[in-house]
């Protein structure tokens, strides 16, 4: 614990120095690139005011809705792929188209089908972050140790008992690193949803409206909100999730930070 | 009749479009708590005739029947130990692992967790029984996979080299337990092996393959009485007679 403060204080003061070096260079006007000595207060108002609570409750229950269901329709066929070479095949040619179109090219067609809103930057995450869980979870059922399934044939498993106690266990690691790319190309799709999609509320769209009234300060504060974010669930919910699983059981090696 | 009987079981699989013969006309029997070893080099179709047992391959042509009953793909009336450490389930501590089989079977969580207890204990492993096997070493990964393929209570135990990735001493007191739980149990073992004078220290009973293609060369009886000494005399002419064999 005392390692990881003393790591995330050391990269982060270097990062506040790069800024700080870069926004007083003259580079831009100081409007343009604020100091943290604007940014901060910017921050703390937000913080006092409640409001920056409130977008980051709506982005995130359009996160957690659209990777919730990601997960729930990308893990069974990522596992169904692994198990069965007829559903690999007629899975894998859609995956493959639709995986590389950006989630962010279908915010017109989803605004025309959800209207502006939550149901539109859902379903963008959703898009987003159910590729890389099905490409994830295939690779982990196609690399797990055969020797398990044997086993566990030879003692009477098989169906649904094969599927729950040893297929999704034995590729947890995969899974695990799925949900992991999926939560941060979440983001991406979250933002750019907000800034085209929502109405006055969400992280995305407080960094698009700052642009109007030239707010760079809020602009900013609001990028290091996302990032701490992102750092939180790093830390609090999937390094946890994977030291008490596949780090518990020697599958891999604990993350340090 | 014997428990297990294996009757002129072929084996043939395709390698570059052309046929190999595995396995030709191998027939034995194995009588109820017999303990057999089965001694070959690699490539002899040693472990191809344990998957045939065990019902992870079907032989081209003959059968094997198991308590009268022709074996037909899996069943519980057979336990398997695999060579690879890494048979046992990563996810499950060692108990867990040993109740999979009864799990299977339906059978209630506290007589599981009594059973599990009692086969952990035959190996002495009872004090092991929350570890997670990448916890545990070698020998004690092997003790758990033996408990595991015993507690679900089949009559049949398949042994592929179990030991035989285990350094010496260690590979000498798994020996030693292993005739002990066998002697409590009295179940009916076929153990593969290419090490002889495990197979004299273990077996009633050796049968030798020969390869290319696997074929039964000769059936040698082992009646030294146990604790076997590796050092004895008698024990070092049953060696040399397996080995007579093997060349």
């Amino acid at each position: 614990m005392k390692r990881f403060v003393f790591g995330t204080v050391a990269s982060f003061g270097f990062a506040a120095v790069i800024w700080e070096a870069f926004a007083r260079s003259g580079f831009f006007s100081s409007a343009l690139s604020p100091s943290l000595v604007v940014i901060v207060p910017a921050l703390v108002q937000m913080v006092v005011s409640g409001t920056i609570f409130v977008h980051i409750a709506y982005t995130l229950y359009r996160i957690l809705w659209g990777l919730g269901l990601a997960a729930l329709a990308g893990v069974p066929v990522g596992i169904l792929m692994g198990r069965f070479k007829a559903v690999e095949r007629f899975v894998l040619p859609l995956v493959s188209v639709l995986s590389p179109i950006p989630s962010l090219a279908w915010v017109p067609v989803f605004i025309l089908w959800f209207g502006l809103g939550n149901a539109a930057s859902v379903a963008l995450v959703f898009y987003a972050a159910t590729f890389p869980i099905i490409l994830n979870t295939w690779t982990g059922v196609r690399s797990i140790n055969r020797i398990w399934i044997r086993a566990a044939e030879t003692m009477g498993a098989g169906g649904g008992e094969l599927f729950w106690k040893v297929v999704l266990p034995g590729s947890l690691p995969f899974v695990i690193a799925g949900l992991r790319q999926a939560f941060a190309r979440s983001w991406i799709a979250v933002v750019g949803g907000e800034m085209i999609a929502a109405t006055s509320w969400g992280l995305g769209w407080v960094i698009f409206d700052s642009k109007e009234f030239l707010r760079t300060d809020v602009m900013l504060g609001t990028l290091v909100v996302i990032g701490i974010l992102g750092l939180g669930f790093e830390r609090l919910v999937f390094q946890v999730v994977e030291r008490r699983t596949v780090g518990r059981w020697g599958m891999v090696r604990t993350a340090g930070a | 009749m014997d428990h297990i009987e294996i009757r002129r079981v072929n084996y043939e699989y395709k390698a570059n479009e052309r046929a190999v013969t595995a396995l030709r006309d191998v027939s034995f029997g194995v009588a109820e708590s017999e303990f057999i070893c089965v001694v070959g080099r690699s490539g002899c179709g040693k472990t191809t005739l344990l998957n045939i047992l065990a019902g992870f391959l079907a032989p081209t042509t003959g059968e094997v029947l198991i308590g009268g009953r022709a074996v037909s793909g899996r069943g519980l009336d057979r336990g398997v130990v695999f060579q690879d450490f890494a048979q046992l389930f990563p996810w499950r501590t060692a108990q867990r692992n040993v109740e999979f089989g009864l799990e299977m079977k339906g059978v209630p969580r506290d007589e599981r967790a009594k059973t599990a207890q009692r086969f952990l204990g035959l190996v002495k492993l009872e004090s092991f029984a929350g570890a997670y096997p990448h916890e545990l070493s070698g020998g004690m990964q092997q003790r758990a996979a033996i408990a595991r393929a015993l507690a679900y209570n089949p009559s049949v135990l398949l042994m592929d080299e179990p030991f035989a990735a285990l350094d010496a001493l260690t590979r000498d007191e798994m020996q030693r337990l292993l005739v002990d739980v066998w002697r409590e149990t009295r179940k009916t073992i076929v153990y593969v092996t290419h090490n002889v004078a495990e197979a004299v220290y273990l077996a009633d009973r050796i049968v030798v393959l020969t390869p290319h293609p696997g074929t039964v060369k000769a059936e040698v009886k082992v009646t030294l009485s146990r604790p076997r000494d590796p050092l004895s005399m008698s024990f070092v002419e049953c060696q040399k007679d397996v080995v007579g064999h093997l060349r």
